[in-house]
């Protein structure tokens, strides 16, 4: 009766010292936070400086240095939820391809006579073709321009469709290369969102796809919401055009192949610029903040050899005239050449405060974006008030705690306390866990925890009232231990794995804090089945293998 | 001596009233219903798009001062509340400033949040704003969508397990008990108007968790006992039951009540609203799970002969019994 085999017993303290070890770090939460981030600096650079091995210095390196992460309703920081406007890079294709189907239906003159684009929706490509009869071999022309695509889906898929309507021929991607080009543009998005995010620097960015369109970008510590939207949330597609001409009319009639565009710093002054990119910011290799020769705020770029030579051949030709710095359709400076450049190298001059200029050259290193992008969702915390729930949080925990073990003594007598011990590594075992997975604590995270405190005896009342019940029964006290584990185990299991069910739909459907409840009622679940059905067994079992009472109360 | 919520061994009759306790039950449930009709949910950003911004200053919020500063900015329906908490000293006011979504925009402006600041730092310098939340309508239509998804899936889930586990008798109590304290949990946020978001949602499912888990427990022992008492009544194996779990239900609700009420106290203004629904279906699951589930179990009738596995469903009250 009541044996456990070593074995097992082994296999159970040796869970729960994992789960105590693994919660450790915790404890001294700043000191180790301080080691991993000077850890992760000398993996990066390579170089300890006396401060990085003072702070390495702080947490040994033997111990588990596994925290649990602190969701930004407790850090402060802020929460952007952004779609991509994957429709955008739609339209830039059509207007790449434009030239080619140009071309293409010149060449074929005399079948499909003078070609026009006209407009339509963005995301389609419009010519009307002079000779209507031509429209056959006008569809075989440009269906010729098609490229093939390999996808699951579509084999032998090519990647526009053609099609025409009367005198029009309607050229647009195909389905299955939206699909591929808005899986591109995410991804795109993505890794340049994250090299702008790290270029400020910032501890342990959360920069996520969700779905289809959509990117979760969550960063500790930053100030505002709108620092990270104008840090992100800016294309920065930089180009070089030649200038036409100036305006104060944006209507201005600019004639054909010219654009009219603001300036940024001059209000009411626009820019005719030919719609003709001479180099883009694609060709750009490197670019830093600085100052020009009167002391103000400018930004220095280099272009790679391509660039540059574009660069260089256009500056040699258009001496003396005026080209325009364009960013995101709004001109920065219009300089007017004044000799060649053939380095491939210059500064951007502007009126920039200094932030400015940093900025621009942090957005142009990282590159563009390759579309735009909406913001669905934002939330900014200040980081007092995270410390404020911090503290209001870890008070309760502990109030509700002491409260609970109190009860449970009172209530159980020994058997509580048993259940207290059970409790308390329950609750370290649950901060190993979160550790381990590097879990995020969010304050209703926090909530979860003290509701698995408060649930957690739950499995232990159910056994130990069924041992008073098999005790009135008069059996003796090894059999009334024994058969109240038995008899209570289904009740134990049903209740819980159908609480568990809630946690499992809150976690697959819900999202920021509420995933962080979830997380934390759920492995709250799994620790205190364990501690009531093994741990708190085997204690008692050691207890009464040592004891060996002739009647006992619970 | 031991602390004991109950003597050890309890006779109550707990289908006595079995008709005045229904008759409680389907009135609260309506009155919810009614609560939720006519005045309807506070429903917080999440659900209603918009947004809210969390100010906190060492001057008392002037509620009236904050309307006028902010008016002129043309933002639509502005809503302004002042938040009050134990914990808060008298140098921190805190107060919620709602904006309604704006036209065209998705998320907020930084423009929009920018003129507020300026607004209200006019009338008090010393202001801050400690969050800023903002959720455009896009998203707020799809949260509402997917909370309602959670639920009834939960509510699904649940039902097929326990009808898997026991009898389809037990499922249908159980999910008419779980209906019952959603939607007092639901009533009792419209009648007193707190914020109904995202966290709300969670909490509802955290009472449907607590309360299935309640009434699991007492199922298992009325279905073991059934397999014992063959020829008993089911009403008096029902009491004998409920009597024999009472001890443990109540220690639980007391231990689960214990911790949350610290936090209620303690756990500041951010999650109260969270909390205060989990604490209230606490309260409403123990009541459900010892009244509302099995009476309708008991309406049912079930499966009396456990022994063997196809016998016929449904023997009514047990009076048919072998």
């Amino acid at each position: 009766m009541l044996q456990i085999p070593t074995w097992k017993r082994i296999v159970i303290w040796a869970l729960v010292a994992c789960g105590v070890l693994l919660s450790f770090p915790n404890l001294f939460y700043s000191r180790v936070e301080l080691h991993n981030d000077a850890a992760r600096v000398v993996e990066a650079t390579g170089v300890e400086t006396p401060e990085v091995a003072a702070d390495l210095a702080g947490w040994p390196g033997f111990l588990p240095s596994g925290l649990v992460n602190l969701g930004l309703d407790l850090r402060g920081g802020a929460h952007l939820l952004a779609e991509v406007q994957v429709e955008d890079v739609y339209a830039d294709r059509m207007r790449g391809l434009w030239p080619d189907v140009r071309n293409a239906l010149r060449a074929e003159r005399a079948a499909v006579g003078p070609v026009r684009r006209v407009d339509g929706p963005a995301g389609e490509l419009r010519v009307r073709i002079g000779e209507a009869a031509g429209m056959e071999r006008a569809l075989d022309v440009v269906r010729d321009l098609a490229r093939p695509i390999l996808s699951l889906t579509g084999v032998g898929a090519s990647d526009i469709d053609v099609r025409a309507e009367g005198d029009v021929l309607v050229v647009m991607l195909s389905e299955a290369e939206m699909q591929a080009t808005d899986n591109r543009t995410l991804q795109q998005s993505l890794e340049i969102i994250r090299r702008r995010v790290d270029e400020v620097g910032t501890r342990e960015p959360t920069i996520q796809r969700q779905g289809a369109q959509r990117i979760l970008i969550q960063v500790p510590g930053i100030g505002s919401a709108a620092e990270l939207k104008a840090l992100i949330g800016t294309t920065a597609r930089l180009t070089f055009q030649p200038v036409v001409g100036r305006t104060g009319d944006p209507q201005a009639n600019a004639g054909v192949g010219n654009i009219v565009v603001p300036s940024i710093d001059e209000p009411g002054t626009f820019y005719i610029i030919e719609d003709r990119v001479v180099v883009s910011g694609e060709e750009l290799t490197d670019a830093q903040p600085a100052f020009d020769q009167n002391g103000r705020p400018a930004v220095n770029f280099r272009f790679n050899p391509t660039g540059a030579r574009k660069f260089g051949e256009y500056t040699a030709q258009n001496i003396g005239s005026p080209f325009a710095i364009v960013l995101d359709g709004e001109v920065i400076s219009a300089p007017t050449i004044q000799s060649h450049i053939p380095g491939g190298s210059g500064i951007i001059t502007g009126r920039f405060s200094v932030e400015d200029s940093t900025q621009l050259s942090v957005l142009l290193r990282a590159g563009a974006l390759p579309a735009e992008m909406t913001f669905l969702e934002e939330r900014t915390i200040g980081p007092e008030l995270g410390q404020d729930s911090i503290e209001a949080g870890a008070l309760a925990c502990m109030i509700a705690f002491g409260a609970v073990l109190v009860f449970m003594a009172l209530s159980y007598g020994l058997f509580g306390i048993f259940a207290n011990v059970a409790l308390i590594l329950n609750v370290a075992m649950l901060f190993g866990l979160l550790s381990l997975i590097g879990a995020t604590l969010t304050l209703p995270g926090i909530a979860g925890i003290v509701l698995t405190i408060g649930m957690a005896v739950d499995a232990n009342v159910l056994v130990f009232e069924r041992i008073r019940e098999e005790l009135r029964s008069a059996k003796g006290p090894a059999r009334a231990i024994e058969q109240g584990y038995e008899r209570a185990l289904s009740a134990i299991l049903d209740a819980n794995i159908t609480t568990f069910l809630v946690a499992t739909i809150l976690f697959t459907l819900g999202s920021g804090p509420v995933r962080g409840f979830a997380v934390t009622l759920g492995l709250g679940i799994l620790t205190s089945v364990f501690t009531a059905i093994f741990l708190t067994r085997l204690i008692m079992v050691t207890w009464f293998e040592r004891a060996r009472p002739r009647t006992i109360e619970v | 001596m031991r602390l004991r919520l109950v003597p050890a061994e309890t006779n109550f009759d707990f289908f006595r009233y079995r008709k005045i306790t229904s008759a409680i039950s389907i009135v609260a449930v309506l009155l919810s219903l009614l609560a939720w009709m006519v005045l309807g949910l506070n429903f917080g950003i999440d659900f209603s798009g918009g947004t809210s911004i969390r100010t906190e200053s060492p001057v008392a919020v002037d509620v009236g001062g904050y309307r006028d500063a902010i008016a002129p900015l043309g933002l639509g329906d502005v809503r302004i509340t002042e938040v009050f908490d134990p914990t808060f000293g008298a140098d921190r006011n805190v107060a919620m400033v709602r904006l309604q979504a704006q036209d065209g925009q998705e998320s907020v402006t930084a423009d929009t949040i920018e003129a507020v600041r300026v607004a209200l730092t006019a009338l008090d310098p010393e202001l801050v704003f400690s969050s800023v939340e903002s959720v455009g309508p896009k998203v707020s239509g799809e949260l509402v969508r997917t909370a309602l998804i959670a639920v009834t899936v939960a509510l699904g889930l649940i039902m097929v397990y326990i009808w898997l586990r026991f009898e389809w008798q037990f499922a249908v109590g159980a999910v008419a008990a779980l209906f019952h304290d959603v939607i007092l949990a639901i009533g009792i946020f419209s009648v007193l108007q707190i914020r109904f978001d995202l966290a709300t949602i969670a909490a509802l499912l955290t009472i449907i968790g607590y309360s299935i888990n309640d009434t699991v427990v007492i199922f298992d022992r009325l279905r073991e006992n059934l397999r014992k008492f063959k020829t008993k009544p089911l009403v008096e194996v029902m009491n004998l039951s409920v009597n024999e779990t009472l001890s443990r239900t109540l220690m639980t609700s007391g231990t689960t009540l214990l911790a949350l009420i610290a936090l209620l106290v303690l756990g500041g203004d951010v999650i109260r609203g969270f909390v205060f629904a989990i604490t209230w279906g606490v309260i409403v699951g123990t009541y459900s799970s010892l009244y509302v589930a099995k009476n309708i179990v008991l309406q049912l009738g079930v499966k009396r002969d456990w022994s063997k596995p196809d016998a016929d469903a449904g023997t009514q009250f047990g009076d048919s019994a072998p």
